[in-house]
């Protein structure tokens, strides 16, 4: 158990970058859940910390230590792979135990050790099958059980559920989750299933083309997305995006909407109104969580329901201001940030 | 109506059935057909092979021949059988697919689980290899064992196929590890398992239907290789390929077909039962490597 510190870590392949500066506090027997579409570098993150890739710029810390040129043996972590990763020719106790082996660690041990994880993960009468013998969810459960040997200081898991089946993958998906209580051991957990990051972990890192776009708790992730493509990428079915230009209408600032040939004008919060004179002409970008009109996702009142961001989402922080405006207005509820900044207040 | 289909189709098909049996009877006897001329000769008397027909069965078996061609049969001057240059082919072809076989493995487990810069050059490189002809090595490959100090031994012999073998064990091997999930890989060095550690305790253990394959080839390639034969070696060393052709071309007087041809397939026999023995793992590896290649 221990803490996780990334700062400011990079990697290129030659030219390419393919992590732009991951800045990461993560505390001890913390969930960790990097997502984001294929192609983000989560997996390439969770490598570097594993030490299977080097790291081309900034630390990474384990337990305050930094590991940037220790080699994977040495950083005292656990991995979990897509594919499991088993070693065919060994029985599943051999396999458990070769970590133990390696390290010279006595024979009474291992098997005690062995002993302790099988009953854990309840595979005991699998001990002396070959892992070709099992299925794809006793194949999982030996992985992990292959991790939980060691005892070590930082579970990584690389996409484990996503070769099984849907029932499978529910039933492990709990499974992992109460070993986690039960442990109290700090994981860091790579996935592109959303529905994996928001019932996993206790923090979720979304990333996207070498950055982490937002940092936080599945709920600040869900309800108060800090971009346009956080906001798309969180939800399922996904975010209704309306572009509508800011308008003024009797000094007041809003949005214009087009019923047919029937204009809506949409005021901004009173309390946004400053410094959104900017703004006129511009296009912006509304967000509408699907399903909320009928009542599906409970807020309570007064939350947003409805907000705005600069239609071209570029990555840099930058960009991630936006307005918010009431989608109805009978339903006032909103919030803004200023243009200038990130900073949002709400009503 | 389905059976009036199956009717009118049960006519075509049977005789398509007869017309493909018939095919392959007729190649696997034109295969077979040397085969079954050479055993029988073997087994003839002389008097039997100049009075008889040459597809008929000896008139009374003997294993006359066979004794002559392992045991008294000359080769030049020399006339002790091909029993010692049986044993020079043993000698030197089972080193050499060992050596070959291990040193494939290891640098197909490099090439695929160790990538480095360069390590793709590397491996079309050593491709290249597999198409260089026999030939053009030959005068560089002795001034080579002459500088080591090798020529003309069993040694130098193993050293050049080897070399040579190299590029195709390489090849089999690499092609056989790229569908190894490089995960293994990862999942060992997390253990704590080391660069040689995971090739003995996790590739290796892995690779036995490649290895077949390998040993196969190689087998084959070097018991029945002829020209490195008689170019590298000499005299009482010289392979059971080169005897043969030797034995075959010493006439005193008479040519003994019946001793020629149990030579010939003494000389054979090995690599028959090296198919015999692995022949189903060879196709089972073959296609196993070729899949993702």
């Amino acid at each position: 158990m221990s803490s996780l510190s990334i700062r400011n870590v990079t990697k290129r392949f030659g030219a390419l970058e393919v992590l732009k500066g991951i800045d990461l506090e993560i505390e001890d027997g913390e969930f960790i859940i990097l997502v984001g579409p294929s192609g983000c570098g989560k997996s390439t993150l969770l490598n570097m910390i594993a030490g299977l890739d080097s790291i081309s710029g900034g630390e990474i810390a384990i337990g305050g230590r930094i590991v940037n040129d220790l080699s994977p043996k040495d950083r005292d972590i656990a991995m979990v792979f897509q594919s499991y990763a088993l070693y065919p020719n060994m029985s599943v106790r051999e396999n458990i135990s070769f970590g133990l082996k390696i390290r010279k660690v006595g024979k009474e041990k291992r098997d005690e050790v062995v002993n302790r994880v099988a009953k854990t993960l309840q595979i005991e009468p699998l001990l002396d099958r070959l892992p070709s013998q099992l299925s794809g969810g006793q194949r999982q459960r030996v992985a992990m059980g292959r991790a939980l040997a060691r005892d070590p200081a930082l579970f990584l898991f690389d996409e484990p559920l996503s070769n099984l089946d849907a029932k499978l993958r529910v039933e492990m998906r709990a499974e992992i989750r109460l070993l986690h209580g039960r442990l109290g051991s700090t994981i860091v957990y790579v996935t592109h299933d959303q529905i994996e990051a928001m019932t996993l972990g206790d923090r979720i890192a979304v990333m996207k083309a070498g950055n982490v776009h937002q940092f936080g708790s599945p709920q600040q992730v869900y309800d108060d997305p800090a971009d346009l493509f956080v906001a798309s990428f969180i939800g399922s079915p996904s975010m209704n995006f309306v572009r509508a230009p800011v308008a003024s209408s009797d000094g007041v600032i809003g949005i214009e909407l087009f019923n047919g040939n029937e204009k809506l004008f949409f005021a901004a919060p009173k309390a946004a109104q400053k410094g959104l004179s900017e703004w006129i002409g511009q296009e912006s970008c509304h967000g509408h969580p699907t399903g909320a009109n009928h009542g599906r996702v409970i807020r309570e009142p007064g939350s947003s329901e409805s907000r705005a961001m600069p239609c071209q989402s570029r990555s840099s922080a930058a960009d991630r201001s936006g307005h918010a405006y009431p989608d109805s207005p009978e339903r006032y509820a909103g919030y803004l940030s200023h243009p200038s900044g990130n900073t949002r207040t709400r009503r | 109506m389905a059976d009036g289909y199956h009717a009118r189709t049960a006519g075509p098909q049977k005789f398509g059935r007869i017309a493909m049996y018939a095919l392959l009877i007729l190649f696997a006897m034109y295969y077979l057909l040397p085969l079954f001329v050479m055993v029988t000769t073997s087994l003839k008397t002389l008097d039997d092979i100049r009075t008889g027909n040459l597809i008929a069965l000896p008139a009374q078996i003997t294993i006359d021949a066979w004794v002559k061609a392992w045991s008294t049969a000359c080769t030049g001057v020399e006339c002790g059988g091909l029993k010692n240059n049986f044993m020079n082919s043993a000698t030197f072809v089972l080193p050499a697919v060992a050596i070959s076989t291990l040193i494939g493995a290891f640098n197909g487990y490099v090439l695929t689980m160790w990538r480095f810069r360069g390590s793709d050059i590397l491996f079309t490189a050593l491709l290249i290899g597999c198409f260089i002809p026999f030939q053009v090595i030959l005068l560089p490959m002795a001034q080579t064992l002459g500088y080591l100090g090798i020529a003309n031994s069993i040694a130098g012999l193993i050293f050049v196929h080897v070399v040579y073998g190299l590029a195709f064990t390489t090849l089999f091997f690499r092609n056989f590890y790229v569908s190894v999930p490089t995960e293994l890989t990862k999942a060992a060095r997390i253990d704590g398992a080391g660069f040689f550690t995971i090739f003995w305790r996790i590739i290796l253990p892995l690779s036995p239907p490649i290895i077949v394959v390998c040993v196969i080839w190689q087998f084959t390639q070097i018991w029945n290789d002829f020209l490195f034969g008689v170019v590298f070696s000499s005299g009482e060393r010289q392979p059971i390929t080169v005897a043969l052709n030797n034995l075959v071309n010493t006439s005193t007087g008479v040519k003994e077909y019946n001793v020629d041809m149990a030579a010939a397939i003494i000389a054979g026999l090995p690599t028959l039962f090296v198919y015999i023995v692995a022949g189903k793992y060879f196709l089972r590896g073959l296609t196993a490597g070729a899949v993702k290649g």
